[in-house]
């Protein structure tokens, strides 16, 4: 178990809540703190990971600041996540990116983006600002793309396994096989409706500001639906291209096509939301930590889309070969980042929200038990 | 502090529940309406700020509650409380209005908690505010505002002019104010310590405030000095026992420790005094500040075993934990060799029985000056864990008589044209002695929509 600032301040604050529990209905970390006598890491790390930063509890809180309490959820939440996310990130060496993410991130970006603008360009040479017959095939052959990105695809799913699984048996539990199914359902269902982004009441979350909303919600459907009709369409290339021989470029009627306009517009539309609202949104509950780690992310889901859409118009242009270096640049960094940065807080959460449906179902804690079995 | 104008057809003064319910309903009649609140904006809301719930009387389910609660069983339930210290007029009108409550909060903006079956969850008799009392004041401030009430923070109001128990206008510092009708709802004078040890004596200096430290009774002095009904003793008040290390004021709900009736209660003596398992402890609750403020220097030590351990609400503070008694009297300041007396004398004398605390079950010892009648079970099995105890005070109770109307009531039998009172500052009339939970905020909640209305309906002579 772990024991560090995070862990202390975030226990403090449960303790409170424990013995107060106004904010039982706003959120399940505060029915999951419910079955809790003691916070350990453990039970710390789960109860984060419920949290969405929603910000209800922190301005319906008697004991915010200035009381001497001191009380501040969300922020305490927010600071371990970005402890734990490092955590659980595999290989462990690599859990350092996340404490400054945004940095990170960012030079990465450059870094790939330059390397795909000077790859593409010598690949081309003279005709890197040319149109070419086949669209970006002309510029960087579907078999070097292929390779490329199968590569880092592979790693980053490794990487993602690696930390899921590590987080998996923190929650304790069962092996896949075990699992009891209804409850995973519940969790499955909570997660993808963002149940606890509903501020309790469906009166929506105190976010961006005390007044409660379901901005935040809706943007973070689009960001999300988005993502997968995006992953939709690459998956549908994919089968098409090896199952059906038939290669790109698709017409605008095409699976691959719709998929990828429908998503490329709900991955603009929903990151610029929730940039527009973080920047509104009250700093306090946001806490210290966060070093970009959201904007860095959102920012890249945005211009993955922008650049995918820009590219489309402009593929049979001399601007192809531009966009395209662009495009892959934004996308190779988004896949690299993954593990490390903030699209993690997907499968964690999930995790945690399917501990929870069955902690809630059992009345029993299910994370933070049989310490003595366990050696970290 | 600068208001907009000088004049107003409703001035409030205290922004509690009470306060911001008269101004919006004032407001919504379309009155000028100016509300002075005497905290700073991050302390707006006094006492309302630390509520859970509020208790609406109800025939069959209505909205997050169950079932049915109606004035019959009401008025039961407080009469036993009160032991029939109450106006039965203004009583009976406040439980019967208590029902649109709910519904009038939604209205404007305020969120229930839907029945969760959660731990503390009644169902029945209580509406439960999402997130607590702050929530409810950010969604009526919020209202108000849109409302176009103009709200003032650090405004504590410091004198007001009365002439022949009417009211003039009144001063926040050196500012002038007036108005046509005056809403009087700055709460009690729990956060006044010297005050209490008018009533109380010195022993009032040990006491904690639970509550907000701006309600300091100034306007309620004011009040009373300028001829106002007082109604209700100095001394009644909503005193509960908390935790001894809880902060002077503002602790809130949090600093409760509810393992009374799974242990015993010790004074500094190292002695008991008072029967910890008379009844379940939400009913007992309030009775234990009163019993502790009887004991010397006003502190008290509750000491349970291991098998007490859980079995209660978590509470905020960690326990003292020793091995043995003796260790444990030592490490709370106690005499060892007369608590391992007590313990060993209290052990000895606990009957066999079924330990059931769902239920009164009549475990219970025999032979001692003071006996525990359920839940006794012997203190032996380490660690033992203590928590100390101080009164906790919640409300004071005295305040001004007021009329159906919320119209204040004078001390030569007539009654103010133009002042009307909401909230703790004459919750006496209703609740001269005892709690039941909920009551409060209902009674702020009636008087304030009562007295927002009247004070609109004289100021726009309606
Ligand atoms: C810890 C705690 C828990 C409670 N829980 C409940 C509960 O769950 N249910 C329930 O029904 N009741 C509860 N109560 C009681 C409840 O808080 C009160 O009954 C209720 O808040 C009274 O509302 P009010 O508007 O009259 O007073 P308050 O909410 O106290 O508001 C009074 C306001 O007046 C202001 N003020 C004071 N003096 C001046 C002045 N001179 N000029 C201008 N402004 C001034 C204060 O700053 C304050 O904001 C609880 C009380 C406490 C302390
Ligand atoms: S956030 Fe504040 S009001 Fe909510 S449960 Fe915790 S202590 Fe209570
Ligand atoms: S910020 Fe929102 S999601 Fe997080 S604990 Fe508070 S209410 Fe729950």
């Amino acid at each position: 178990m772990r024991s560090t600032d995070k862990t202390t301040e975030a226990a403090r604050v449960m303790t409170i809540c424990n013995a107060c529990r106004y904010c039982e209905g706003h959120c399940a970390v505060f029915q999951a703190m419910e079955l809790r006598l003691e916070f350990n890491s453990d039970t710390l790390d789960y109860l984060a990971n419920l949290c969405h930063n929603c910000g209800a509890c922190y301005h319906n809180c008697q004991y915010a600041p200035p009381h001497e309490f001191q009380l501040n959820v969300p922020a305490a939440m927010a600071e371990l996540r970005q402890e734990n996310y490092g955590v659980y990130a595999w290989p462990g060496f690599m859990g350092r990116l996340f404490a400054n993410n945004g940095l990170w991130v960012s030079l990465l970006s450059v870094i790939v983006i330059t390397l795909f603008f000077g790859a593409s360009a010598i690949l081309t040479g003279a005709d890197f600002f040319a149109a070419h017959e086949n669209a970006f095939y002309g510029v960087i052959s579907h078999n070097v793309l292929a390779t490329l990105f199968g590569i880092v695809g592979g790693f980053v799913l490794l990487a993602l396994v690696g930390s899921v699984v590590k987080f998996w048996r923190t929650m304790n539990l069962p092996s896949p096989l075990m699992l009891d199914y209804p409850r995973v359902m519940q969790g499955i269902k909570d997660a993808l409706s963002l149940k606890y982004l509903d501020g309790g009441n469906g009166q929506g979350c105190s976010y961006p500001g005390e007044t409660p909303s379901m901005a935040r919600r809706w943007f973070h459907q689009m960001t999300f639906w988005g993502f997968m009709l995006c992953f939709a369409a690459t998956s549908s290339a994919t089968i098409l291209h090896y199952g059906f021989d038939l290669p790109a470029p698709y017409g605008y009627l095409s699976l691959p096509k719709l998929f990828g306009i429908l998503g490329g517009i709900g991955l603009i539309v929903g990151p610029a939301g929730l940039l527009m609202l973080k920047a509104k949104a009250d700093a306090a509950p946001k806490g210290k930590t966060n070093k970009g780690m959201d904007v860095s992310f959102l920012v890249l889901l945005f211009l993955t889309s922008f650049t995918g859409l820009c590219l489309m118009v402009v593929r049979d242009t001399h601007y192809v070969g531009m966009m395209l270096s662009l495009h892959l640049g934004v996308v190779m960094t988004l896949f690299l980042s993954m593990p490390y940065g903030k699209f993690i807080h997907g499968f964690y959460r999930l995790i945690a929200l399917i501990v929870f449906a069955v902690e809630k179902n059992d009345h029993k804690q299910v994370v933070g038990v049989c310490q003595s079995k366990k050696t970290i | 502090m600068k208001t907009r104008f000088d004049h107003y057809d409703v001035l409030v003064a205290g922004g509690g529940q009470a306060g911001l319910i008269a101004a919006i309903v004032a407001a919504e009649k379309g009155a000028r309406v100016c509300l002075l609140e005497g905290a700073p904006r991050t302390h707006r809301g006094g006492n309302t700020r630390h509520t859970r719930n509020l208790r609406p009387m109800h025939i069959g389910p209505l909205s997050v509650l169950s079932g049915t609660y109606d004035e019959a069983e009401y008025w039961d339930d407080l009469m036993r409380v009160t032991k029939g210290k109450t106006n039965e007029t203004l009583a009976r009108m406040t439980l019967r209005n208590s029902t649109e409550a709910v519904a009038w909060l939604e209205q404007r903006g305020v969120q229930f908690q839907p029945p969760l079956g959660g731990t503390l969850h009644l169902g029945r008799t209580n509406a439960f505010f999402m997130g607590g009392g702050k929530q409810l004041l950010n969604a009526l401030y919020r209202h108000a505002e849109k409302l176009g009430v103009e709200v003032h923070y650090d405004a504590m109001v410091s004198s007001v002019d009365i002439a022949d128990g009417e009211f003039k206008s009144l001063q926040v510092g050196e500012h002038t104010i007036s108005a046509k009708a005056f809403v009087a709802a700055a709460g009690g004078f729990e956060a006044n310590i010297e005050w209490l040890k008018e009533a109380w004596g010195d022993i009032a200096e040990n006491f904690l405030i639970r509550g907000t430290p701006y309600n300091r009774g100034d306007l309620l002095r004011i009040l009373l000095d300028a001829g106002a009904q007082q109604i209700g003793e100095p001394n009644q008040c909503h005193a509960v026992a908390i935790d001894g290390r809880a902060p002077k004021f503002d602790g809130g709900i949090c600093t409760r420790v509810d393992c009374v009736s799974l242990g015993i209660v010790v004074n500094k003596n190292a002695e008991r005094f008072y029967d910890e398992g008379e009844d379940f402890w939400p009913k007992r609750y309030a009775i234990w500040g009163r019993l502790v403020a009887d004991q010397p220097d006003q502190v008290a030590h509750v000491i349970i075993d291991q098998k007490a351990r859980g079995a209660f609400m978590p509470p905020v503070f960690p326990p003292v934990v020793a091995n043995t008694i003796g260790e444990l009297a030592e490490k709370i300041g106690l005499d060892p060799a007369t608590l391992e007396k007590t313990v060993n004398d209290y052990n000895a004398s606990v009957q066999p029985g079924q330990f059931d605390h769902t239920e009164l079950d009549g475990v219970h010892t025999n032979g001692l000056a003071v006996n525990k009648t359920n839940w006794a079970r012997t203190l032996d099995h380490p660690p033992y864990s203590a928590y100390s105890l101080r009164p906790g005070i919640t409300f004071t109770y005295l305040g001004v008589e007021v009329s159906e109307k919320a119209q204040m009531q004078m001390a030569n039998g007539t009654e103010s044209s133009n002042i009307f009172a909401a909230g703790e500052i004459m919750a006496g009339n209703v609740l001269g002695q005892g709690y039941l939970a909920g009551i409060g905020m209902t009674i702020g909640n009636v008087f304030g929509r009562i007295a927002g209305s009247e004070a609109a309906d004289y100021a726009l002579n309606r």
